[in-house]
């Protein structure tokens, strides 16, 4: 203790407390305040740029969920499109066919009525003409063999079993 | 921004070359008066003398030695004067600490101002009138000279002052960075953590919310006490926190400190302890005064003194093997030891330098948290 106390200069005492508290009040003035102020500032700097970096993860992560969404809706919209387009398709093509069917049958049928037509008219045509031929046939015939009646009689039934023949 | 780096790096050569230029100035060659003749050559040798050296290198002195060497039988001293200034008898006097040429025996009488003075033994004595020489009575004390009030630029104020300067300085200069800057650059960038783990680590676990009215003193205390450990591990010879009287200041301001800002719950706790039995708690009062009002401070006055004192003589001692062993292990051996012993105590007070203003910021704001926390709401 007497030693401790004999360390014990007085007047250095009085000249760190004088020091010290000049140093303490320089120091908070100057020095600490400034730096702690900004440290304050730059930590809540910090702090609201993690929250907003956070509530912008999650905005993102609600645009890409609703992003998906709409791309859903669309695919599923796009595949109804494209099963109603197919169905359309399909019935024009089945449509279009059994049209050209009927068509093609009409006309078939046209075809074969005119022809029958045809067939018929130049059938009488030929009968008729057959006839006239016949009926230049016998007059000549009539005119050269009138002569005897039998002769003629026979060609004449000759030519009409030919003609009924036919 | 370069400019800028070119300024500080000059404005630190030329401190650096200032305190080189001032500690080189050899400004006095005396004759000193031996008072045998066992050394001739060398003028620390023996384990007294060694002791003698080590116990006057802990205590303050009035002017800045660096070393000494002998040369043609003459002790040369390496180092600067620092004014004295004293408040006596006939007012204040003022001269550099050279006029007392080196002598710490009350040998040498300055004569300025109306008064004799002489230094003896790190301290300044007034002479009375008509006294050329100090006279001690059986218990120590002078009958023939007062003590003036010493107000002089000592070592330790030296110290205080460049310390003092030194931290304003560089937590300045780092203020100043975060005008411009969010993130400090350069040296501030050393600083900066610093400051975070005084503030982060010491002051809010240990005081609690209400710590922001406390960092500056915190810090300000760790720095210095930091500053002081490091620059008295340097071969300056600063002593600063190894004096009683400065961490005596520094345990009375926390004393201070944690006595102004105590609150009631504090005080009912300190006085009428809740939760103990009615016969006890006057008991407990008085050890948790005895606590608060002498043990703490003095705790932390003892304990930042005791173990810088220490670590100065530890280490001067380990170095003095080189020439206390030189017998017994020839020259080569107890140099080498040595320097092996001095090399790992110099590491661990390098340690003890940042522990020492931990536990001592550290413990202030233990302090000052229990006298600052409010009742728990059960």
């Amino acid at each position: 203790m007497e030693q401790l106390l004999e360390n014990f200069s007085l007047d250095l005492f009085v000249k760190q407390t004088v020091l010290f508290i000049i140093l303490i009040f320089l120091m908070v003035k100057y020095a600490w305040k400034p730096i702690t102020k900004a440290l304050n500032e730059r930590e809540e700097g910090i702090k609201n740029s993690l929250e907003s970096a956070e509530e912008a993860k999650k905005e993102m992560e609600n645009l890409q969920a609703s992003n998906e969404q709409l791309l859903k809706e669309a695919r599923a919209e796009r595949d109804a499109l494209m099963k109603e387009a197919r169905e359309i398709k399909d019935k024009m093509i089945s449509d279009a066919k059994d049209e050209a069917k009927e068509v093609a049958s009409k006309l078939i049928q046209n075809a074969q009525a005119s022809i029958e037509q045809e067939k018929q008219a130049a059938l009488s045509e030929l009968k008729h003409q057959v006839a006239e031929l016949s009926i230049g046939i016998a007059e000549t015939v009539v005119k050269k063999e009138l002569a005897s009646k039998k002769d003629q009689l026979k060609l004449v039934e000759g030519l009409l079993e030919d003609v009924t023949l036919k | 921004m370069n400019r800028k780096k070119t300024k500080l790096v000059n404005k630190l050569a030329i401190t650096l070359s200032l305190i080189f230029f001032t500690s080189l100035v050899i400004f006095a060659s005396e004759d000193k008066k031996q008072s045998g003749d066992q050394h001739k050559v060398n003028p620390v040798n023996t384990p007294e003398e060694i002791s003698d050296y080590i116990k006057h290198h802990v205590k303050d002195s009035h002017d800045f030695h660096l070393f000494s060497y002998f040369s043609d039988d003459k002790e040369h001293h390496v180092g600067f004067p620092l004014p004295v200034i004293l408040w006596g008898s006939n007012g204040l006097t003022t001269f550099m600490s050279s006029e007392f040429h080196h002598d710490d025996e009350g040998k040498v009488v300055v004569n300025k101002g109306g008064s004799n003075f002489v230094k003896l033994h790190g301290k300044i004595y007034e002479l009375k009138e008509g006294a050329t020489s100090i006279v001690f009575d059986k218990e120590h004390h002078a009958t023939n000279a007062s003590k003036p009030i010493d107000l002089s630029i000592t070592k330790s104020v030296f110290g205080i002052l460049l310390f003092g300067l030194l931290m304003f300085l560089m937590f300045r200069g780092l203020a100043k960075q975060y005008r411009t800057k969010q993130v400090p650059t350069g040296f501030g960038r050393v600083l900066e953590p610093l400051v975070l783990y005084v503030r982060n680590e010491i002051a809010k676990p240990n005081i609690g919310p209400k710590y922001k009215k406390f960092t500056g003193y915190l810090m300000t205390v760790f720095f210095f006490i930091w500053f002081s450990n490091l620059m008295g591990l340097t071969p300056f010879g600063f002593n600063v926190t190894g004096q009683l009287a400065i961490t005596a200041v520094l345990a009375i301001i926390t004393f201070v400190v944690y006595m102004a800002s105590s609150n009631k719950h504090f005080w009912s706790h300190q006085l009428w302890m809740p939760g103990v039995p009615y016969l006890l708690r006057p008991i407990l009062a008085v050890i948790e005064l005895a606590g608060t009002l002498i043990i703490k401070p003095f705790s932390l006055m003892v304990r930042l003194f005791a173990n810088i004192t220490a670590g100065h003589i530890v280490v001067m001692s380990l170095i003095a093997i080189g020439m206390t062993m030189q017998k017994e292990l020839t020259i080569y051996g107890s140099t080498i030891l040595s320097l092996i012993l001095s090399l790992f105590i110099m590491l661990i007070e390098v340690l003890v330098a940042f522990l020492q203003a931990y536990i001592f910021t550290m413990l202030s704001a233990l302090f000052i948290g229990m006298a600052v926390e409010e009742a728990e709401h059960h």
